[in-house]
């Protein structure tokens, strides 16, 4: 708990900044909306204030700044559109809409709940491919010197292309192969999570010392038993490790899938708010993303927490 | 360099149960090759506690994996109940106790000494007999359902010799199994050691590098010395089987640690 008052501070610093950028990057739109109500602003041809910088419009303007904050369709929201935008299209949109949960018995495809669970729905699997492959590439390349030397090689290689470049591509090649919907998004999403558990689980597969594996080679242990017995529980405080990385990586990889296509999820939700202007549903989209990383970090900690206890192993 | 085949009155009929005869072992490092064995012979015969003492660099632990097939002579032969190293370790021919403990964190107690077991593929029943048996060996009866942070230094040592009783092998070999102990549990374990060994009529090889610990231990003191690594003096003590902690004030006990010390010191100065 002692966590918290820095934490907060933080927040309100960074709250606090928020509101202070919100004022030079809606100047221009301010001003329009303060000249049009009649006030006097400077200079008074839309045209010469297109061509001043912000921070010059703010400065000679003070007085008529006071809708910089509550902008219909501002350039950058104030937190508390942010925040009011969040409420309306979740809680809100389903007390109250019209396909909304109340209304019509299940999530409204215009809130933003639904969107969440279709890309969370992308995450999870796409986090278990990865974790699964990422574990069984581990478990090669410590077990064999020429995938060792061949595999680990490309896994960076992969990780160094964008994957903004490569999910269109990715996306593409599984639709003529008639592959579409939920697999493309999770395959994005596991090209981002594999790395961490490959990297991680090689670390892990390979922590138990010399005197360990002599112990097992004294007892004339298959590779397999060694495997089993002490390689993968020996690995588990770097699986958990890896896994909150990968977590959060699928997270990125499922909205990034979801940009090309369109067809729901946050990342969808995203793109159409760019479409349209609608920065606040942008945002709003965004802290939902971020919420839902912190959760599964949090979740994946929680698990952490107690199965390393469990294994007389946490720290 | 003599050929010692220590024979203890109660062992003389018996044929050896670990023959080395001039063991040669070369390391190829990127400094050129270290000799860590050279023309190393020693019979062990069976139900012997065998010391081995000696500086670091000796090769008082590589004779020890030697025996194990955890390291392979690059010359001479080695056989262990009359098999090469190798097919010994398939046979089960030892148990083998590291300086660390070594046991799994996530295992209880009784599930540490079932880890060989499980290995081998002895049955669960079997398994849970074998557990209490030993557990029994190592007085740590009753504590098969904790888990090793919950045990002290010294326990965690027992279990972990308890481990290595667990499959019946008739050779014990022990690498500084106490080095990392402080002196009073060691002097217990120490004691313990012979009491389960006596008990148990297994063939010792224990490395070590105190003296009076060799010497209250052992049937034979082998002193090794270094550069190369090599047997310089075979002590057979005239001590009783029954050794109670006391025997240690004895002129006899004084003798033989002296004549050990001597053997250290002769290596050192060659």
């Amino acid at each position: 708990m002692t966590r918290i008052p820095p934490l907060l501070g933080v927040l309100a610093a960074l709250i606090a900044l928020w509101y202070a950028a919100v004022v030079p990057m809606n100047v221009q739109e301010t001003l329009t909306q303060a000249q049009r109500a009649g006030a006097v602003v400077t200079p008074t041809e839309a045209t010469a204030r297109r061509d001043t910088s912000n921070l010059v419009l703010v400065a000679s303007n003070l007085d008529h700044l006071g809708e910089s904050w509550s902008l219909d369709r501002p350039r950058l929201p104030a937190p508390h559109q942010v925040v009011a935008e969040l409420y309306i299209s979740t809680i809100g949109e389903e007390l109250t809409g019209r396909r909304g949960l109340v209304q019509s018995g299940s999530l409204s495809n215009r809130g933003l709940v639904y969107h969440a669970l279709v890309t969370l729905n992308a995450t999870f699997l796409g986090f278990l491919i990865g974790t699964g492959l990422g574990t069984l590439l581990a478990i090669g390349i410590v077990h064999s010197r020429t995938m060792d030397m061949s595999v680990m090689p490309w896994a960076i290689v992969s990780q160094t292309i964008p994957i903004v470049a490569l999910a269109p591509m990715i996306i593409v090649v599984l639709y003529s192969v008639g592959i579409q919907g939920l697999l493309p998004k999770a395959v994005i999403s596991a090209y981002l999570s594999f790395f961490p558990v490959v990297v991680g689980m090689v670390k892990g597969l390979r922590s138990p010392d010399a005197m360990q594996m002599d112990q097992m080679k004294t007892w004339s242990a298959t590779s397999r038993d060694t495997l089993l017995k002490l390689r993968l529980p020996a690995s588990t405080p770097y699986l958990f490790a890896s896994l909150k990385i990968a977590i959060a990586a699928s997270l990125v990889g499922a909205i990034v899938g979801e940009l090309p296509v369109q067809k729901g999820g946050l990342g969808a939700r995203m793109l159409a708010g760019s479409y349209y202007g609608q920065t606040a549903q942008i945002w709003a989209a965004l802290l939902m993303a971020a919420g839902l990383a912190a959760v599964l970090v949090w979740g994946i900690g929680a698990i952490e927490r107690r199965t390393l206890a469990k294994m007389g192993m946490s720290a | 360099m003599q050929t010692p085949t220590p024979t203890a009155p109660q062992t003389a009929d018996r044929p050896p149960v670990i023959q080395a005869s001039h063991v040669d072992l070369t390391f190829h490092t990127n400094d050129g090759p270290v000799h860590a064995l050279k023309d190393v012979s020693l019979d062990i015969p069976k139900g012997a506690f065998v010391s081995f003492i000696g500086p670091s660099g000796c090769g008082k632990t590589t004779f020890l994996r030697c025996m194990a097939a955890l390291e392979h002579p690059t010359g001479g032969t080695l056989t262990v109940n009359g098999m090469t190293p190798d097919d010994a370790r398939r046979a089960r021919a030892y148990g083998y106790v590291f300086q660390a403990a070594g046991l799994y964190p996530w295992r209880t107690i009784g599930r540490n000494i079932a880890l060989p077991l499980e290995i081998m593929g002895i049955p669960k029943a079997e398994q849970e007999k074998r557990i209490q048996r030993v557990l029994d060996l190592v007085e740590l009866s009753g504590f098969e359902k904790k888990f090793p942070w919950q045990l002290s230094g010294g326990m965690q040592q027992r279990a972990s010799i308890a481990r290595a009783l667990a499959f019946d092998a008739d050779i014990l070999l022990m690498d500084e199994p106490f080095g990392a102990l402080d002196e009073i549990v060691r002097d217990r374990l120490n004691e313990e050691l012979l009491r389960l060994w006596d008990k148990t009529q297994k063939t010792i090889a224990f490395v070590t590098h105190s003296i009076p610990e060799a010497v209250y231990l052992s049937t034979h003191i082998v002193v090794m010395s270094p550069r190369p690594g090599r047997i310089t003096d075979v002590i057979e003590s005239p001590l009783p089987r029954e050794r109670p902690l006391d025997i240690r004030d004895t002129p006899e006990f004084i003798e033989i640690a002296h004549r050990v010390r001597e053997g250290l010191r002769a290596g050192y100065e060659e």
